[in-house]
């Protein structure tokens, strides 16, 4: 049970690690700011989610364990709201940017 | 004359709705429960002391909110209940994970296949907390940033054509918040 919970404490932390990684490349490689902020998501979302989690299956039924799901809650809650303020910024300051690829056609409007 | 009383009949349903919604005591209770415990755990000391300290701070930080009328169904809504943890959450994050997983495939592709584009469509909910959830659950969805959120209308921002294609009116995660937000 102990080395069950061991493991999935450590596949946690790896793919969570693996993620955030995954959304620094995509940070890199993404060509403006609202496509670098989906790369971003995916960091602060199951990068950071899957951390977590594999911390608190480390810290177990405690103290800390409860602080780990309050920072969980709050990246949760923070997060979209922080992202959305961000965007909105940009869409208001240069609406032109929004679109770098093509318009969408006309049938999925 | 009839339209006065169809004011007053109108005033009624309003009071009635009302009444529905969890009464301002209780809800002032919940949230005086929820940061006692929120400084019990942050704290991690015990001693008879501490408990009362956190209980009086709990007590003022609870009577300050309510004489800025913070307190009110989108200040702490616990008419939400339990189904906002064990019905939407659960979904929320299996679509969370869904999309990071194709994001991240996106990102590691050699080609980046990525189509981004803006797209409006017309959520369902009509409170300010549901547009709130709604929008939020867009955002925190990787491949998905909701830009304008407004009662008639949502801008999202979406990284591939398949991500744009899921945001028309009436779509799965609309149609949630609504049951959410509607406390069926």
């Amino acid at each position: 049970m102990n080395a069950a919970i061991e493991a999935l404490s450590a596949v946690s932390l790896l793919s969570g690690g693996f993620f955030a990684v995954v959304g620094a490349i995509g940070l890199l490689r993404m060509p403006d700011l609202y496509t670098r902020m989906h790369a971003a998501s995916v960091a602060e979302t199951l990068g950071a989610g899957l951390l977590l989690f594999g911390l608190l299956l480390q810290a177990g039924i405690t103290l800390n364990g409860a602080k780990l799901i309050m920072l969980g809650l709050l990246i949760f809650f923070a997060s979209p709201t922080a992202s959305h303020a961000l965007a909105r910024a940009a869409f208001t300051r240069a609406p032109e940017h929004a679109v770098v690829a093509q318009e969408p056609p006309p049938s999925t409007r | 004359m009839s339209s006065v009383v169809s004011e007053q009949k109108s005033g009624e349903r309003q009071r009635a709705a009302i009444s529905t919604a969890a009464p301002t005591a209780l809800r002032a209770l919940s949230v005086w429960a929820t940061l006692l415990v929120f400084w019990l755990l942050l704290s991690g000391m015990y001693t008879p002391f501490l408990i009362a300290a956190g209980a009086g701070c709990a007590i003022a930080v609870t009577a300050i909110a309510l004489r800025m009328r913070l307190i009110d169904r989108e200040g702490h809504p616990i008419d939400l209940g339990v189904r906002a943890f064990f019905w939407y959450w659960p979904w929320l994050l299996k679509e969370i994970v869904k999309s990071a997983c194709q994001v991240a495939g996106v990102i590691l592709h050699p080609k980046l296949p990525i189509a981004p584009r803006v797209v409006r469509f017309e959520p369902s909910q009509r409170s300010a907390l549901g547009l709130v959830i709604h929008a939020n659950s867009i955002t925190l969805t990787p491949g998905t940033i909701c830009i304008e959120a407004t009662p008639g209308e949502f801008v999202v921002h979406a990284l591939t054509a398949e991500g744009a294609a899921s945001l028309v009116a009436g779509n799965e995660m609309d149609q949630r918040v609504s049951r959410l937000e509607g406390g069926e």
